[in-house]
């Protein structure tokens, strides 16, 4: 087993979906470098993220984006003492290409190399900023892919205690943003709009409400679209500020559910939705309101990056060693399985 | 200088290492797409053989396709990011121009035929020129038909080798045999591209200065997405 500790520096990589991303962290949470190259726009005209094309454009910006992780790092690729990089969940030919210059850059530094879960790095993410919480932590992760409600029990220690049942929370802000016409992603697009509208406009559902700890989002979507369509005129703006609260009540409403259900001590956000600014603000002032800690990531950490990599591999590296040279892409990887 | 040679552009994934003289190690599978899972202990693994550390390598060779995409992409990967932290230059090389160095025949002309799957193949032709293969046509990539045709066209004898011309040789034979001199296949075990024949070509380019910087290294693909293909479709309908 390899000595990991405060000083140990990992190069993390990322490529699962539409972000190529590399940053260098040491100590599982000082963040020397984060760099991020997005292809929202490569994907945009299709209204969604197509595979193929997210590949190709990962090979591409691989070299300049690790190449500009270690000069913003201020440190050389002689310091960086292992590499980790996302095997999983994600699509299998995007994740290759990191996998790939993730194992290679290990085997030329003579340095482990670290295969990562992507969701247990976007539950490290909040822990970027403020790493010593207290445990159970429930984490909320909101993101395009995925909605769970993690009891974190400790480093490595997970269990879901909720989950949606049909479209994550992030799938239903892209599918009615690309309804009310506002563009791909659409997460940002419903937040600014909401901004200007009035969230008592329209009373949109709240699937499952008081029923257990899983989730529902695609009822919501529906009702949006009837909606419109009954009511031509009505205005964008009303309609994203009524969807918007549906979906942070209900959201909001299962996570102090979960937190009371696990005895929590902290709760976490994490993922692209823990982005948005209604759901930061409800997520604060119930947490205030039953005493619990909010560990609440930069809106930067919320979506895809490699400095959440980085320290969930520092974490990885120090509880269960390095990976095989020979592991490979694991696109269907859920929380709760282990990389090693 | 010692050249890194690493192939993953078709079903098959090798390295090998050349070192001016002759090639000091090479290792090859059949990977049944699992070429990132492969690649990485094999590149280990032919470097102790050699008793060479990857820090001792002065350039790294890498077979750009066409073939399968993710497998040319874990490729390429790999050579890029140990070219960046060695800090050495990349040659590129095509998996036809690899399949045409390969083989030996007294045909005039060398058709290298790659898989493209969905019925159609990646090919380019070569002539045998003072000892050496010169390539007369750029890749491309079309039905076994077109291919013939280009075959055709030049009227030679020719030596067809890669997956592309064993999964359609029987069209391949009804079409080129009643009308060119002679036609031949090469042996199935020159097939697919090696690191081993790829290291050769990247020894001569390298001799020559024939490599580039690691950031202008891309893949040859030849076929665009399906999303952008059906979105042309749509717009020009």
């Amino acid at each position: 087993m390899i000595h990991v500790d405060e000083a140990t520096v990992v190069l993390g990589i990322e490529s699962s979906c539409d972000e190529t991303a590399a940053a260098v962290v040491m100590g599982g949470n000082d963040v020397l470098s984060s760099v991020i190259a997005t292809q929202i726009e490569q994907h945009a005209r299709f209204g969604g993220v197509v595979p193929e094309i997210a590949s190709r454009a990962h090979v591409e910006a691989m070299t300049p984006v690790i190449r500009k992780a270690i000069s913003d790092s201020g440190v050389g690729f002689e310091r960086i003492d292992a590499v980790a990089a996302t095997v999983g969940p994600g699509l299998v030919g995007a994740l290759l290409v990191g996998v790939a210059a993730a194992k290679s850059i290990a085997l030329a530094l003579n340095k482990p190399f670290v295969g990562v879960n992507h969701l247990e790095a976007h539950l490290y993410a909040a822990l970027l900023d403020d790493p010593d919480v207290e445990f159970p932590m429930l984490v909320v992760l909101v993101s395009g892919g995925n909605t769970l409600l993690v009891n974190m029990e400790s480093h490595g220690k997970y269990s879901i205690v909720g989950q949606t049942i049909d479209d994550a929370a992030g799938e239903a802000f892209d599918k009615v943003a690309r309804y009310l016409g506002l563009g791909h992603p659409g997460g940002p697009a419903i937040d600014r709009e909401a901004k200007l509208g009035n969230a008592q406009a329209i009373e949109f559902p709240r699937a499952m409400l008081h029923e257990g700890f899983d989730l529902s989002f695609s009822g919501l979507k529906t009702a949006v679209v009837n909606y419109v369509r009954k009511h031509p005129d009505v205005s964008t703006q009303d309609v994203a500020a009524s969807f918007q609260t549906a979906v942070v009540d209900v959201v909001v409403a299962k996570a102090i559910k979960a937190a009371q259900h696990i005895g929590a001590k902290t709760v976490a956000l994490g993922g692209g939705v823990a982005a948005n600014s209604l759901l930061r603000e409800h997520m604060t002032s119930s947490c205030a309101q039953h005493g619990w800690r909010l560990v609440l990531p930069s809106r930067a950490m919320c979506t895809d990056n490699a400095a959440m990599i980085a320290s969930a591999g520092w974490y990885r590296l120090l509880q269960d060693g390095p990976s095989d040279l020979g592991m490979g892409a694991m696109p269907n990887l859920k929380l709760t399985d282990r990389t090693n | 200088m010692i050249i890194l040679g690493i192939d993953t552009a078709t079903d098959a994934v090798s390295v090998a290492l050349h070192d001016g003289e002759s090639v000091l190690a090479s290792s090859e599978i059949r990977s049944d797409r699992q070429h990132a899972e492969a690649l990485t202990p094999m590149i280990d693994f032919v470097c102790k053989q050699a008793a060479i550390e990857l820090w001792d390598v002065g350039g790294i060779a890498v077979d750009i396709g066409p073939g399968l995409f993710t497998g040319m992409r874990v490729g390429i990967a790999s050579a890029q990011a140990i070219a960046q932290v060695i800090d050495v230059p990349i040659i590129p090389v095509t998996s036809l121009d690899i399949l045409s160095a390969a083989v030996h025949s007294n045909c005039e002309v060398i058709a290298s035929i790659v898989d493209a799957r969905r019925g159609e193949v990646y090919w380019s032709l070569y002539r045998l020129i003072d000892g050496k293969r010169k390539q007369v046509s750029a890749p491309q990539i079309g039905s076994p038909e077109l291919c013939a045709v280009d075959v055709l066209d030049r009227g030679q004898s020719t030596m067809l080798v890669g997956t592309g011309a064993i999964k359609h040789e029987t069209e391949f034979r009804e079409r080129l045999i009643p009308v060119l001199p002679l036609v031949e296949f090469a042996d199935d075990k020159h097939s697919m591209p090696l690191a081993s024949t790829l290291v050769e070509i990247a020894h001569e380019r390298a001799l020559r200065g024939d490599w580039v910087q690691v950031d202008e290294v891309s893949p040859m693909y030849l076929r665009a997405p399906d999303a952008e293909i059906n979105w042309s479709t749509r717009s020009s309908q």
